[in-house]
């Protein structure tokens, strides 16, 4: 009540104060124009880098810091088969790795998630701690010892260690992520659904899941961006051309050519980054609040 | 296919009456669901945490079978190995001034963008876009380009008469282009802090605005106090994360770490130990000591965090 008065007061205050008035007018202003101004800040490089791949090679480095726009798609044919083996067998490849990445990801993260999130058993709390301290894992640590199994594996230049690992839920981030989810679904309907005979696979598979889903598609995507843009994991495990991923392909392009071809090297890179900017625009709300989500207490 | 044998478990253990499968009954489909799980942590964690921390101590190129040298590893990281220093500096350097600036980025947006602005839905798209693009190759690439003698920046600095340096082949700069691009990525903290900024309470900023508490003031004594669980976990987030960076600087240097080591991460440090000389055992040594700075840093942060970070409850 006293709250809601004080609001009145402050609120008629500020329309009735002609001062106040001009210094919000200003204020907002300013904080537009330097919000403005960062974002082009922020957005420039990766104009710049769109302007440069459609640029003719000689004109790259003439054109100055505001390229002109030009439509010459001459570089993205010539980066495509730049090298031995073409891009179109990069994107496969990644294209594969991602996909069955996502397909592991949801199946095993949620899995877990639904017991750490639902389920009554013993060492409970015990296991979800032990799931949130390998967040802060270096991965570094588990490294060499997993390169060994996967050599002994025979796994060495296959794609089963970059997607092995994802059927087994190793995304900690993706477990915890689900379980606050599934702990946000009312109790009351597992609950009923108990009563009429359901097992603990019927209500995950038929209640859980498809209410779930704003929270599967948040996994899905992120799991697709980082599995496309990861390095290191490629790097360690695939030393065939045919087998490389786009970014090792960019990275070989680099090694190889990019100090002759800037202009195929810019359009590749562009090209290697078109699926994430999709998703970004179809998706953005999903993992702007999948983020938010996680800085937040349970 | 272990998920309907949990539902098969519940079943047949309905019908038994003993102890036993009474507790089946009630554990059992935790355990069922966790399985890929507890694979993962004690084949892919676990597991393998153990077993680097005893190939620590050994000499293991891959080829012969591991060869135990007691403390030798590690003597030698903290005695005779310069790049090892090097590699521990320049990673200092880059956590202790990409993660502060970062962090006050994403805080001074977040609170400009949290203000009712219009077009918040843009403006927190295009402030998200470079962390979502950050990690990738492509990126490091235009970094090169950006930051290279005849690179945007110097174009840019010849306009007013400035002959820049190669930033990227200069030793005094690699770093710092390595740095500002990793502040470039403010956007995911920033997210976390505009979702921290929408849970305080606007009345407290009324009552103290009819207490007649400036602007500034209300910033110092109600927003960053109450801001602190978001801070306190984006600072361990964007540390533990900058301790773990790896592409831009490999990509930067061409795996190199070059010029004369300026950009030489840890983890680059420990990526050609292990995967170009296959001294396993020395990078198992290095991962260790990594792991056991991460836990230190973390501990200490959770130690002293109920001196500055407000909890409510």
């Amino acid at each position: 009540m006293t709250i809601d008065a004080h609001k009145l007061t402050v609120v008629t205050g500020a329309e009735n104060d002609p001062a106040a008035r001009l210094r919000k007018r200003v204020f907002s202003v300013l904080a537009h124009a330097l919000l403005i101004g960062a974002s082009i800040l922020m957005l420039y490089p990766l104009l710049w880098l769109l302007a440069a791949s459609f640029k003719p090679e000689n004109e790259i480095f003439m054109s100055g810091i505001w390229p002109s726009i030009s439509w010459d798609i001459e570089s993205y044919f010539r980066g495509w088969n730049a090298m031995r083996v073409s891009f179109s067998v990069f994107f496969m490849n990644s294209f594969v790795i991602a996909f069955l990445c996502v397909v592991g990801n949801l199946i095993a993260c949620s899995m877990a998630a639904y017991a750490f999130a639902r389920l009554q058993f013993k060492g409970r709390n015990f296991w979800f701690a032990m799931m949130l301290m390998t967040l802060m894992l270096p991965g570094q640590v588990t490294l060499i010892p997993q390169y060994v199994l996967f050599r002994d594996l025979g796994w060495v230049n296959t794609i089963l260690p970059l997607v092995a690992p994802k059927f087994l839920a190793v995304d900690a981030f993706f477990v915890f992520l689900m379980v606050q989810f599934f702990r946000g679904i009312p109790r009351e309907l597992d609950e009923a659904a108990m009563m009429d005979g359901a097992g603990p696979w019927r209500i995950y598979w038929k209640i859980m899941l498809p209410l779930s889903i704003p929270v599967l598609v948040t996994a899905a995507i992120f799991t697709f961006i980082w599995t496309w843009d990861d390095f290191f994991a490629p790097l360690i495990y695939l030393n065939r051309m045919q087998d490389y991923t786009v970014m090792l392909g960019l990275r070989t392009f680099v090694d190889s050519t990019g100090e002759s071809d800037f202009g195929g090297l810019f359009a590749m890179s562009v090209l290697s980054i078109v699926p994430i900017f999709v998703f970004f625009l179809l998706f953005q709300r999903l993992l702007i609040e999948g983020i938010a989500t996680t800085g937040m207490k349970r | 296919m272990a998920v309907n044998a949990a539902d098969a478990a519940v079943h047949t253990a309905a019908s038994g009456t003993t102890k036993w499968s009474r507790a089946w009954q009630s554990h059992a489909p935790g355990y069922l669901f966790l399985l890929p799980w507890f694979i993962g942590f004690f084949g892919l964690t676990i597991g393998p945490i153990i077993s680097s921390f005893y190939l620590s101590f050994t000499d293991f190129d891959l080829l012969t079978s591991p060869e135990w040298v007691g403390t030798a590893n590690y003597v030698r990281m903290f005695t005779a190995d310069r790049a090892f220093a090097q590699s521990m500096q320049v990673t200092f350097t880059f956590v202790l001034f990409s993660v502060p600036l970062k962090l006050a980025f994403a805080l001074a947006i977040a609170i400009l963008l949290n203000r009712g602005m219009k077009g918040l839905p843009l403006y927190r798209a295009v402030f998200y876009l470079p962390s979502l693009l950050g990690a990738s190759v492509a990126i490091a690439i235009l970094w090169r380009q950006i930051f290279a003698g005849d690179g945007l920046v110097n174009q840019f600095l010849a306009n007013f008469g400035i002959d820049g340096p190669s930033w990227i082949s200069n030793p005094r700069y690699s770093l710092w282009t390595l740095i500002i691009l990793s502040v470039w990525q403010f956007g995911s903290p920033m997210i976390i802090f505009l979702a921290g900024l929408r849970q305080i309470p606007q009345d407290m900023y009324e009552a103290a605005s009819l207490d007649g508490a400036s602007k500034w003031r209300q910033f110092w004594k109600i927003t960053l106090p109450l801001l602190t669980p978001v801070v306190f976990f984006n600072a361990i987030i964007q540390t533990i994360e900058a301790f773990k960076s790896f592409t831009p600087a490999f990509i930067i240097s061409n795996g190199t770490g070059s010029p004369i080591n300026s950009t030489l991460f840890y983890t680059l440090y420990l990526y050609n130990e292990a995967f170009s000389y296959f001294r396993m055992g020395y990078a198992s040594a290095l991962a260790w000591f990594l792991l056991l700075l991460i836990g230190c840093f973390t501990a200490f942060s959770f130690l002293t965090s109920k001196y500055w970070v407000h909890y409510d409850d």
